[in-house]
Parts: C-alpha cells; structure tokens; sequence
C-alpha cells in the first residue's frame, strides 16, 4: 500500500508541475469573513483587470507586519503608478482576530483585509506558514509566489507589480 | 484503510490515467481535462547529540522527521485531497503516537461547492462562530489535528442566512475518537437578509449552534455515565461605524470526564470583546469566563486530544523568544476568568514627537484569575488554594455536583498578568529601532506543575533593522529577563543578516546566567541559515535549543531541550 500511495503521490506531484506552468490557477472561492464578521467570498477578489497582492499575515507575526509595514510607506506610489490592490488576509484565530480592525486602523493600512480564523483560505491556496505572499495578474489568475519576508523582498515584488501593471508575463 | 479513502484513491488514479491519456488526443474530454493539481510540502527534521548539562537525552533513533504533503485536485465546482504524514520517526516534543504508523494519509476528502450548497465527504475543518462550542483545525506545529471525518453540508437559503451540520468522529492521531460528534449552526446576517439596511451603519448578526456527542458507557463503572452530551451556544456581532462589540455564550450540559474528576455539573462559558478604532487609533476590550468547559469526543482523553470546542487564551501572544516560550498562559478549561485591554496609537507622521515616519505606541494588558468554588462538600483541607481544586479535587457530594460558582465569581489566586508596551518607530529609511517592556506573573505551578511560588518576571527587549542597501540588511534582537523565581536572569542576542530576495543568515544565543544552579548556567547557542526561492524555503541550522513551551491561541506543547542539526523544507506548488 505504501509503494502505491508514494506512486500516486508523485504521479500527483509531477502532473501538478506540468499543470502549473499553463500559467497558473486561480483564485479560489472560499468563505471567509469580513471585518464585521459577515460573509466573504474569495472568489469576489478583483481589481478592474489590475494586477492584486494577496498577503497571509497574522498579528503575532512579526515579519507578516514587517513586510506590510514598509510596504504601507509606499502604498500611495505603488497605487498611483501600477494601480495595484493588496489583499490583507489576516489567519489569527478566536484568540486575536478581534484585534485586527484595531491593529490595521492603528497603522493607517489602505488594504483590503479579511479574517480566515479557521484557515480555510490558507489551505485552498496551500500555504504552510505566514507571511506568504501571492501575486495574482488582471485575468485573477495566480502568476507568482514568495514564502517569508526579508528586508528588500518588497522592491522585487513592486518590479513584478510592475510588470503586470504594463501587461508584461513575469513568467 | 476505510472504504472511502480506497475509493477516493481510486477516483484520483483514474482520473490521472484519463489525464495523462488525454493528452494524446486533441480535444479530449477526460474528467479532469482543466483540472488543476496543487499543494504544498512541510518537513521538519532534527539530529541530536547528547547533551546532558542541557538535560537533552541520548536518543537511540539519533534524529526524528515529521513531513506532511497535501495535494488538491479542483475542477470547476469539484475538489478532493488528500495529506501524507510522515512521522520517521517523530521529531521529539510531539506525541510518541504519531509514530504508531510511520507514513500515511490521515486526511482525505472530496467536496462540491455551488452558490448556495456545499457538501464535503471525508476530513474536513470547522469553526462556529469563535469555537466556544465547536472548532476542529489543524495546527502542525503543535501536533494538533482533531479534524472531522464525515459529513458536512452548508446551505444558504436565502441571502444572510447560513446553515451548516455535520456528523463525523475527530482524529486521534492515527485512529479515530471513540465519540461521535453531530453538530449544526445557522446564523442571520441582517444586512444582507434585509435589502433596505444593506449599505447601514449598523452591522448585525446573530448565530446559533447546537452539538453533541455520543459516546458509549464504560462498563467498567457503577456510575451512570451520560453517553449523550450536548452543548450550544449563541453569538452576537453588532457594529456601528467605528465601533465593534461580540458577544458569546456557550453552555455544556453535564459530562463527567477525567479531566474534571468526573462531576456531573453544567458548564458554561462566555467570551465578550468591544473595539474602536479610526485612522491611527484602535482600542480592543475584551473578557472571557469559563467554568467546567472541557469538551472532547472521549471523555478519558487528555493532553491536546479530540477537543470539540476551543477555549483562547485571554493574553497576548508574545514573538520575542524570552516572552514567548519560557511563561506562556494556557487556558484552563475547569475554570478562569480574564480581562484583556489593548490599545494601539500612531504619533502623526511629521509631527515633533512622530518623526518623519511616525512612531507607534502598543499598550496591552491582561489578567486572569482562578474562578471561586463554593463547595457543596470541602473535600481538602487547603480548599482556599485553586490549584488543588484543578489537580486534586474529589468530589465528595452525593449528586457529584462538586461545587456552585457563577461565571462572574472572581477567586483570589492569580493566574496570569502580563502588562507590556512596546514602542516602534522608524527614523530613516535605513533604521527602524523597536523597544518592548513586559511584566508577566505567572501561575508556574499551575501551568507548568512545577511546585513554586507564582513566577513574576520583567523583560526588556530593544530590536534594531539596519537597512544597508536595497538587499543587504541586518536585524538585531538584545532581550533581558529578571526574574526571583524559577530559572532566574536570561539574556538573550540576535544577529540576522539578509540578503533579499535568497539569503537569511542567523545566529543567537540565549544565557541563563541568573540561574541559581551554577552548573546550569548555560550558553544555548544556534546558528541557522534559510535559503529562499519564492514558495520554496529550506533552512538548515545547528546548535542548542532550550526546553520551553510553544504555544499558539493558549494552546501549548512543551518543547524539549536538544542538541543538533535541524532542517525545514517548506514549498507550496
């Protein structure tokens, strides 16, 4: 049985690599919510045909608030030149989800924030720890993404914002 | 291995077959033709060395891999998955039963979502409203995984109306709990239901759930052991403007268990939190009161097993390394009741005080207390002391009722304090400077068993950024704890040199040069270096790690002290 499940597990692997570079997936629908707690579907993320930053991040990371701290002293230049969104989806559960309203008003973040407290979105996009961070093109699909933050990561990103922004495949 | 995860395997073989087959003939209508395949990997992987003055043990495997693989096929409104876990055996500090089935596949599911229906067979996760009575997830990094295996189905028949139920046992590392769990939860959002209050400023919703389990009386008893336990709970969200304010409620009918010596009384519990918030500015009041809330699928389960409900701790969850792992609060489920406040305040851009970039202030507090028992039948001597209630209580009442209290019946014995500030501010472009000042008490005997007075630390953190050049920076962290109690003073230090977009170079160490044992005052040096190429993270470190506790949401796993290599491969495809 073992023998079969590692076959198929890398049967699932490679196709999986061939089936990523048709230029990628998606955004998955998934129910999330809202700040005030209501419903949210990600399958309602969009941008006008613009290029979007999808961020898993959560208040008790403290590279997740790094990246989007410095990425917030720039955001006005990032949204006038390339008219990009940035989706804040925040994974803090029962424990800290309550205090993300006020954390994102304290910091003055201009983004687009839901709660995933159960990690169902986190999942569907296969993320495995925080701060993971999408870049999804004008047509939603996912064409690039980048797993923890260092100082500098940003500048890579907003080039690849870029890009999309002037119609160019960053692939 | 069940019927249905053959079953799903097969259906994931034949539709790869029909993929890979497909692909020969143009235009082919193979089932999964624009399926799309994806997941991620996450390995974790120590060597160890004996290091007896550490107290890290000679391990006869010499090393522990625990590696977990999902994979998800969708297509259109169909998905299905699968995980491989791998314990080989298991990295220490998680439960030796991981280890009972080296590699397997745990978690499986299909599902099928419309507008307004969704059906999953199979593993899945869930949560009503904050978890009071119901959440079953997935955190790896503590060995939990008390995920349904069943059936769920979530409905919407009208716009703001949700309903979801479900039926399934939870995960008990390789096996299944002993209870079976059913559970439903509807919940009216009002803005969407009523077309005319849809652009209101005043947001409002109100939820119901209603679980119970089933589990089969031991026979092993003259008890009358209930096998039915239901619980439920009912949920409040109102906002207005900048104003927020949630209420739960949840109750427990009773549920003689081992973790609460078997009593028969109710349990209840209750969570609150009010926020404010504008532009710069947020404050969050919140209280949470428990009394006699343990709620799992096997009454003699323990540890981190099968809860059906999830508790949070009423604390803040500290990052710095000193804060976070060495005092820790959990969350006790016989009984506690907490304050929480936490403010936030950015100094304007500009101004004298802000600087440039603005500075930003956090203050958060929080305390947590035993809740007061009023016994029916004083069954030890010391009855003033909670511990003893949480340890050792037998009740001695005829009914087992044990005690009366209500959820706003404060005790005197302190769990937890914790009063911090930390104040950020960058002043350039090129440096960012943090300082953190916390003060814990903490209920040491309690929490951690060990026989001591409540531990009352102080702890001082000043963390730099140095940014040289668009890719090069370095990140600094000096951390110093003072404390009577327990393993006395640490210091704590941090290197962290970056080199965006590939390279992160580190080397700490932590010195518990305070410790009242001479020979334990001990240097617990690492270095690490991560390697990153977009989704794909490994690292690869060296050196000591001191025993203490990981937690996320109050939930903890005591981490053991060891010596040696580690690496982590992390990659999401």
């Amino acid at each position: 049985m073992r023998i079969i499940t590692l076959l198929v597990i890398i049967a699932l692997t490679t196709s999986g690599t061939i089936n990523a570079q048709d230029g990628g997936r998606k955004i998955p629908a998934v129910d999330i919510k809202n700040l005030d707690q209501s419903a949210f579907s990600t399958g309602e993320i969009e941008n006008d045909g613009k290029p979007i930053i999808i961020s898993f991040w959560a208040t008790w990371c403290s590279p997740c608030k790094r990246e989007l701290n410095t990425i917030a002293d720039e955001w006005e230049d990032w949204v006038d030149e390339t008219g990009v969104k940035l989706v804040a989806i925040s994974i803090d559960d029962a424990r800290n989800m309550h205090k993300v309203k006020p954390y994102i008003d304290g910091q003055s973040w201009e983004y687009e924030v839901y709660l995933d407290p159960n990690g169902d979105f986190k999942r569907a996009m296969n993320v495995n720890n925080v701060p993971h961070t999408f870049l999804i093109d004008g047509d939603r699909n996912i064409v690039w993404q980048h797993n923890s933050y260092a100082p500098g990561d940003e500048e890579e990103l907003y080039e690849l914002v870029e890009k999309l922004s002037g119609g160019e495949s960053i692939n | 291995m069940t019927y249905f995860l053959k079953s799903t395997f097969s259906l994931l073989l034949i539709a790869l077959v029909t993929q890979a087959f497909g692909q020969d003939e143009e235009g082919s209508t193979g089932i999964l033709d624009g399926a799309q395949i994806h997941g991620n990997f996450d390995l974790y992987a120590q060597q160890y060395n004996e290091d007896s003055i550490i107290g890290a043990a000679a391990i006869p495997e010499k090393s522990g891999i625990n590696a977990f693989t999902n994979l998800i096929v969708t297509k259109g409104r169909f998905s299905a998955g699968v995980r491989l876990e791998s314990y080989l055996p298991p990295v220490q500090g998680f439960d030796v039963r991981f280890g009972n089935q080296p590699i397997g596949i745990p978690f499986r599911y299909a599902n099928f979502k419309e507008e307004k229906l969704e059906v999953t067979v199979g593993n899945f996760y869930e949560q009503f409203g904050n978890g009071l009575i119901l959440r079953s997830y997935e955190e790896r990094a503590l060995g939990i995984d008390n995920a349904f295996d069943g059936l769920r189905v979530k409905y919407r028949p009208y716009q703001g109306v949700y309903l979801k139920a479900l039926v399934g046992n939870q995960r008990f590392y390789w096996q299944k709990s002993a209870g079976i769990v059913r559970a439903f939860d509807g919940e009216i959002q009002f803005n969407e239901l009523i077309k005319k209050y849809e652009s209101s400023k005043l947001r409002l919703s109100l939820g119901g759930s209603f679980v119970s389990k089933f589990q089969a009386a031991p026979t092993n008893t003259s008890m009358d052991i209930p096998e039915n336990v239901a619980g439920g709970a009912g949920r409040l969200v109102l906002n207005y403007g900048n104003f927020g304010m949630q209420a739960e409620y949840a109750y427990k009918v009773n549920d003689p268990n081992k973790n609460n010596n078997y009593i028969y009384r109710n349990g209840q519990g209750l969570f609150f939190t009010a926020t404010y918030s504008q532009k710069g500015f947020g404050v969050n009041l919140s209280a949470k009161t428990i009394d006699n809330m343990e709620y799992r699928s096997d009454r003699e389960a323990g540890f981190n097993d099968v809860f059906i409900n999830y508790l949070p701790a009423l604390s803040r969850q500290h990052t710095y390394n000193l804060a976070a792992t060495l005092y820790p609060y959990a969350t006790q489920p016989n009984g506690e009741f907490g304050l929480q406040g936490d403010i936030i305040y950015k100094i304007k851009k500009g101004s004298k005080l802000g600087g440039k970039y603005g500075t930003t202030i956090q203050v958060n507090v929080s305390a947590i207390n035993s809740l007061k028992r009023d016994y029916i039948v004083h069954s030890h001597a010391d009855s003033a002391r909670a511990i003893l209630d949480q340890q050792v209580y037998i009740p001695t009442d005829s009914n087992r009722i044990g005690y009366n209290t209500n959820l706003f019946n404060v005790g005197d014995e302190v769990y937890y304090r914790d009063y911090n500030i930390e104040i950020d501010r960058k002043f350039n472009k090129k440096f960012k400077l943090k300082a953190t000042y916390v003060f814990l008490e903490y209920n040491i005997e309690l929490i951690q068993f060990k026989v001591s007075p409540n531990v009352k630390a102080h702890i001082a953190v000043l963390e730099g950024l140095n940014k040289f050049s668009r890719k090069h920076s370095l990140r600094w962290e000096v951390q110093h704890m003072s404390t009577e109690e327990d393993q006395g003073d640490w210091v704590f230090g941090l290197l962290e040199y970056s080199y965006s977009p590939h390279w992160i170079v580190s080397v700490l160490n932590q010195y518990n040069y305070g410790n009242k044992v001479k020979a334990l005052q001990v240097n617990y040096p690492t270095a690490q270096v991560v390697y990153v190429n977009k989704a794909n993270r490994i690292s690869v470190g060296y050196g000591r790690q001191r025993a203490g506790i990981f937690c996320v949401g109050g939930v903890c796993r005591n981490v053991p002290a060891a010596n040696g290599l580690t690496v982590a491969i992390t990659s999401s495809f």
